[in-house]
């Protein structure tokens, strides 16, 4: 058992929530000040958030470091807080990330800076909430919460199409919650017993629930979490809003904010609705293959690199929800064995993880660029290596993660997944694995294109290589998904209890 | 017994010389990389020759060991671990040999490059990575080295960076080589659900679970898994080790430095492949359809490679041709379940095609980087001991009676001869014809190198710097037009770009290539400002030759006894009873001298003797002929020039179909159906029906009265009337 005391879930959530009001008291007048204390205040908050790894009890699957006050009487609703095995990575990873942020935009923003750092520190206090949220009233106030600070971040320090961007990103994940709110309200009116009710995740999780409620809700879920995801054919908005969103931006939202999608699924969907994913699991698996395919090719062909890697996230989330929704067709093929179906879900949430260090580092590498010739076209860039060794071999380093390469994060997911859905289905496997050529040629062809070459033009003879910051950035990354790569055991062995009562709780119909 | 410590550091010496070479480069400057990586490497080697000793002369146990545990998922454990057997200490000491050869040799060949540094640091994690994956003892291991040589390769192949025809070909070779990877993953996969394992050991001892099991891929086709399986497997061994039709890549490879063309794209990486199957063999038995599938590829890509080595007349190209046909060879002999055939060839092969390719670089070094052979011949009076090392490779790989090439080909096509598996017969002829085109392109390449008049007077007569500078630009440019259009995926921008940049050729990479330090000591800048005089290259070069024409002449006489049919390989390679070919062969075996008599009685050394003769005719006796044969028969000559059109299909089938799709599904799916009908459509949508209501609020007072009074009259009228 964890051996802290003291709330450190409300620490984690509300440290950068003070810090960020603090910055906004402060102004741009002492930003110089203000810097240092975005910079202490996350990384304190990842400080404390490896407290929350090297105190976590491995050997359960229950809710660890729990914290519960009455919120809202009237609605039985709580504060009430508490992590698993999916949570907690999660929340170690928005903890990484955020300081990585913080130090990127050191000397690059100069637009409202205080305010920018402010919206930053918000917006990671309230994604920690999200992933530690345990009622769901809680959760879905914060779930929207979150969209705040990141249609500021995107409309105040954005590209010049920022408005209509940020009105997308609003409007689709916005439109998707709602029907999320419907089902959140119907499932707590289900819940009543003798005129008490309940906001209660688990509650839902335990709720009975006929097939038709089933699947009413699961399509409610499906439409907020395909979109946060995002899904095939609901993932346009993410292209714009990483377009026009600034270096920061762009970061969090691929590293941080699409996660929320893949924890929603296994948060809510698998073990509220078993048996409504068990009959539309098809459509889940169809939808994350088209989008690992079909989403391929369409990155092949961009000419702007955020939108390369922005059409990239989107193929390699659907290893995620692939990796999520395997158990039922695992069942179906193997006549009731559900072997694979935890590899399946170690496999997405190891990509989740993974996906975060990778695309966070990958963008960072197009915001060094972006900092310095302001393009952000493919054709504008062309034998960077000439003036910027150092980070062409970052770079190249990131690229050959993006691709899958054994050895660094992004090879174990893609591979566990590739592995579970050859038992259910050759042709899943199929599909998935081909990613192993359309990654590389994506990310490749980016790469030689931008980095390798001589030198295109004055722009890229007058560059000058990364500098201490940008190296320390990098650098940090570069270890995490080396390290990642290299020895993933730990994660796996964290999320094992949480990822074997998930499938022995959805295989347990409800009807 | 063979302790861990002692594989650990076989690994890591030349890991840790590679780190400390990439990134302290500017630190520990030229001889500080040279010294740490070949200390690295010699370590490795050496301990690896030790590894060797304790295994065979004093008799300890196979090592089969676990590192580290890299994961643990759904009961399956997955970890980093070693395998030692005689395989694999036969492989480790071939590996970090022939990479010591390199190693020294790079000394002399990239003195003058700024990427000098960069390029040790390369070959050593190469050295790393291929190391990795001979020793794994699991799938998943393999695969990581299977990758990371893959990455490596990328990256020499790619190594001047600003020869647009180099990064072409490193991007092919990544893609193609990615290919076969997706193969490969689908296998594992195969495995890893058949056996619940990664584990060599386990999944062996499981594999009648796959034998058992059927698979049904389309509908109404039952399919043997292991058949399935196996062909996965194989689909990776035939994109590393360049197997038609995923051969495109290796003749490109020739962008990079030529001692990465010997370390990697002759010795070492390419045979990953064959190596990977003869490892496999205990499942690769088990599916006779697989086999034939292997047999057939593998000879088909050791007959029409070889007819393209014929025409080429880029010294490195012949020599990548000639390594594609091998390694054909070597997947025959796979095919006929004579594994320890294709490993023995594989080692020799190994040393003298590492040989042929340091050679052809001294060559290349000598005539201050001329690859075109029509610019050569008379090499030999200024290049003795180049020369007298390139014909031992030559003889080797042409099967003279007595050179380690003689003794691996003629078992391999013994074995062929011997095979009863559908495709044999094929086999055999396309390896038995195969001996005469080895023998005639390999001699034309000597003739036209090192015999005959000394044509590069003639280019060089005025004297001038600048048609000093003119060869290498040609040749980049001829290589390029040889091998198709335009980068892998076609931009109309990108195919320009190509030709006014391909002649700048070496010359532009040594100015760019630097970062900042050693301007115009350029990789093609010698200080030789008069006309070529083709000289010997230093000792650093000569001595790797040496050393490898050694084992090019004796290592198969001294090893074909124990290797192929003594006890070598017990308990490493399975043969099932039927397809034993090589037990068949070795009834009749009586040493090595009895073996060459033997063989004079054969066909094959005639017309290995035949196809030399030719060469002799046709390039020192009637030079003037080949130019008619090739007008004769130019349609001929024109698809063996033009590869078959292989590149010319892929790239516009797959490279130009890639993008056309792309782009549709982007234009089309995304942008018009999904942002332009539905998202914005919907945004216009409400727009409209805003529109439309909006005029209901008009805010004058009389037409809501006059609404109301419509309103209530429906109302009224609906209520008097029901």
């Amino acid at each position: 058992m964890s051996t802290i005391t003291w709330p450190i879930l409300s620490v984690l959530m509300w440290l950068p929530i003070a810090g960020g009001v603090a910055m906004i008291l402060l102004g741009d007048k002492s930003i110089a000040l203000g810097r240092w204390v975005a910079l202490i205040t996350t990384a304190v908050t990842f400080g404390i958030s490896t407290l929350l790894w090297t105190n976590f009890d491995t050997t359960t699957a229950a809710m660890q470091f729990v914290e519960e006050r009455t919120w809202i009487p009237f609605f039985n609703s709580y504060y009430a807080l508490g992590v698993d095995g999916f949570a907690m990575p999660l929340i170690v990873l928005t903890a990484f990330i955020t300081p990585l942020v913080v130090i990127a935009g050191w000397s690059v923003i100069d637009k409202r800076p205080a305010q920018y750092y402010a919206a930053f520190l918000i917006l990671e206090g309230l994604m920690i909430g999200v992933f530690s949220a345990l009622d769901a009233l809680l959760f879905y106030v914060l779930w929207e919460a979150m969209l705040i600070p990141m249609f500021i971040i995107i409309g105040i320090w954005g590209g010049p199409r920022r408005v209509y961007a940020t009105i997308k990103f609003f409007l689709y994940t916005f439109l998707g919650s709602v029907l999320m709110l419907v089902s959140l309200i119907y499932m707590y009116l289900q819940t009543c017993d003798a005129g008490q009710c309940s906001y209660a995740i688990a509650e839902f999780q335990r709720l009975p629930l006929g097939l038709n409620e089933q699947l009413f809700i699961f399509v409610a879920f499906l439409a907020a979490f395909a979109v946060k995801v995002p899904m095939w054919p609901v993932h346009t908005w993410l292209p714009d809003a990483h377009v026009e969103a600034p270096t920061g931006g762009s970061v969090i939202l691929a590293a941080i904010m699409l996660k929320m999608g893949g924890y929603g699924f296994l948060r809510f969907s698998l073990p509220i609705t078993p048996d409504a994913s068990d009959t539309l699991d098809w459509l889940v698996i169809s939808l994350s293959l088209i989008g690992v395919v079909y989403i391929g090719f369409v990155a092949l062909v961009q000419n702007d690199m955020k939108k390369l890697i922005a059409y990239s996230s989107i193929a390699h989330m659907g290893f995620v929800t692939l990796g999520s929704f395997l158990t039922f067709e695992l069942m179906r093929v193997n006549s009731g064995d559900t072997t694979g179906a935890a590899m399946g879900i170690d496999g997405a949430m190891v990509q989740m993880i993974s996906h975060g260090l990778i695309s966070g580092a990958m963008f960072f590498c197009v915001g060094v660029l972006y900092d310095r010739v302001h393009s952000r076209e493919i054709s504008a860039y062309g034998g960077v290596v000439n003036t910027m060794p150092i980070f062409a071999a970052f770079m190249v380093l990131f690229g050959m993660a993006n691709s899958g390469l054994p050895a660094t994060s992004g090879f174990v997911g893609e591979f566990l997944v590739i592995l579970a859905s050859f038992r259910a289905d050759f042709w899943y496997a199929f599909l998935a694995g081909l990613t192993l050529i359309l990654g590389a040629a994506y990310t490749l062809w980016l790469v030689k294109r931008v980095v390798f070459g001589p030198v295109a033009n004055h722009h890229v003879a007058e560059l000058t290589d990364v500098n201490g910051r940008e190296l320390l950035v990098l650098g940090v990354l570069a270890l995490a998904v080396l390290g990642l790569g290299l020895w993933p055991a730990p994660l796996l062995d964290v999320m094992r209890p949480t990822v074997e009562n998930l499938v022995q709780q959805i295989t347990v119909s409800k009807l | 017994m063979i302790s861990q410590s002692v594989l650990l550091t076989i690994v890591l010496a030349p890991l840790l010389a590679a780190i400390l070479a990439g990134i302290a480069g500017k630190v520990i400057g030229r001889a500080g990389a040279h010294t740490v990586t070949i200390a690295g490497v010699g370590i490795a080697f050496g301990l690896s020759a030790y590894v060797l000793k304790l295994l065979l002369v004093d008799g300890a146990p196979i090592v089969n060991q676990t590192v580290y545990t890299w994961l643990v998922s759904d009961g399956i454990r997955m970890e980093v671990g070693f395998l030692v057997d005689n395989l694999s200490a036969m492989m480790m000491t071939v590996v970090t040999f022939v990479s010591l050869c390199v190693h020294v040799y790079t000394i002399g060949y990239m003195k003058d490059d700024p990427g000098y540094q960069r390029f040790f640091a390369y070959i050593s994690l190469f050295t790393f990575s291929m190391l990795m994956l001979v020793m794994s003892n699991n799938f998943m291991q393999l695969f990581f080295g299977w990758e990371a040589v893959g990455v490596v390769s990328y990256l020499l192949i790619g190594f001047w960076y600003t020869r647009p025809s180099a990064i072409f070909a490193n991007l092919k070779a990544f893609l193609v080589n990615r290919v076969g990877d997706f193969g490969f993953v689908l296998g594992i996969a195969g495995v890893a659900y058949y056996t619940g394992s990664l584990d060599y050991a386990t999944v062996f001892n499981a594999r009648d679970a796959i034998v058992a099991n059927t698979m049904t891929i389309f509908p109404g086709v039952e399919w043997q898994a292991i058949t399935v399986v196996c062909i996965c497997l194989f689909v990776g061994a035939m994109g590393k080790s360049a197997q038609v039709p995923l051969h495109v890549w290796l003749p490109d490879s020739m962008e990079g430095p030529t001692p990465i063309s010997a370390l990697i794209h002759a010795a070492t990486m390419v045979t990953a492949g064959i190596f990977m199957v003869a490892r496999m063999s205990p499942l690769f038995e088990l599916s006779e359809t697989a086999l034939s599938f292997v047999l057939v590829i593998g000879a088909t890509t050791a007959f029409f490679m070889g007819l393209l080595g014929l025409v080429n007349n880029d010294i490195k190209r012949v020599v990548a041709y000639s390594t594609l046909s091998q390694l054909g060879y070597m997947t025959v002999a796979l095919g006929v379940s004579a594994y320890a055939g294709a490993l023995f060839h594989l080692m020799t092969h190994a040393f003298f095609k590492a040989l042929l390719f340091l050679a052809a670089g001294s060559v290349i070094i000598g005539m201050h980087h001329e690859q075109d052979m029509r610019k050569m011949g008379g090499l030999k009076k200024y290049m003795p001991i180049t020369y007298w090392t390139s014909a031992i490779g030559t003889l080797a790989l042409i099967g003279f009676p007595g050179t380690s090439g003689f003794f691996s080909k003629d078992a391999l096509i013994e074995a062929v001869h011997a095979s009863h598996i559908p495709g044999a017969t094929y086999a055999y002829w396309c390896v038995f014809l195969g001996v005469f085109i080895t023998a005639f392109y390999s001699f034309r390449l000597v003739f036209m190198t090192f015999h005959g008049p000394e044509r590069f007077r003639e280019g060089a007569a005025h004297g001038s710097h600048d048609d000093h500078a003119a060869p290498p630009a040609a040749a980049a440019g001829h290589g390029h037009d040889a091998h198709g259009h335009g980068a892998v995926v076609a931009h109309a921008g990108a195919h320009d770009d190509h030709h006014a940049a391909v002649g700048h050729g070496h010359d532009d990479h040594a100015k760019a290539g630097d970062h900042g330090a050693a301007h115009g000591t350029g990789h093609d800048d010698h200080g030789h400002h008069g006309p070529v005089e083709p000289h010997e290259s230093p000792w650093v070069v000569t001595l790797p030759l040496i050393l490898l024409a050694i084992p090019s002449l004796f290592i198969g006489a001294v090893t074909i006894g124990p290797m192929l049919f003594g006890d070598y390989f017990n308990g490493v390679l399975f043969v099932s009873e039927e397809h034993n070919v090589l037990g068949h062969i070795g009834e009749e075996w009586h040493g090595p001298f009895q073996f060459i008599v033997h063989a004079m009685m054969q066909p094959p050394v005639y017309l290995a003797f035949a196809g030399w003769a030719l060469a002799w005719f046709l390039y020192v006796k009637r030079p003037d002929l080949p130019a008619v044969i090739a007008g004769k028969f130019s349609v001929l000559y024109n698809l063996f020039a033009k590869k078959f059109y292989f590149d010319e299909i892929y790239q516009a089938v797959f490279a130009k179909g890639s993008v056309g799709l792309g782009t549709a599904l982007w234009r089309v799916g995304d942008v018009a159906i999904i942002d332009g009908a539905a998202v914005n459509g919907s945004a216009r949508a409400v727009g409209w029906l805003s529109g439309v209501m909006r005029r209901l609020q008009s805010g004058y007072l009389y037409h809501y009265a006059f609404a109301m009074i419509i309103g209530l009259s429906v109302l009224l009228a609906w209520y008097v009337l029901r």
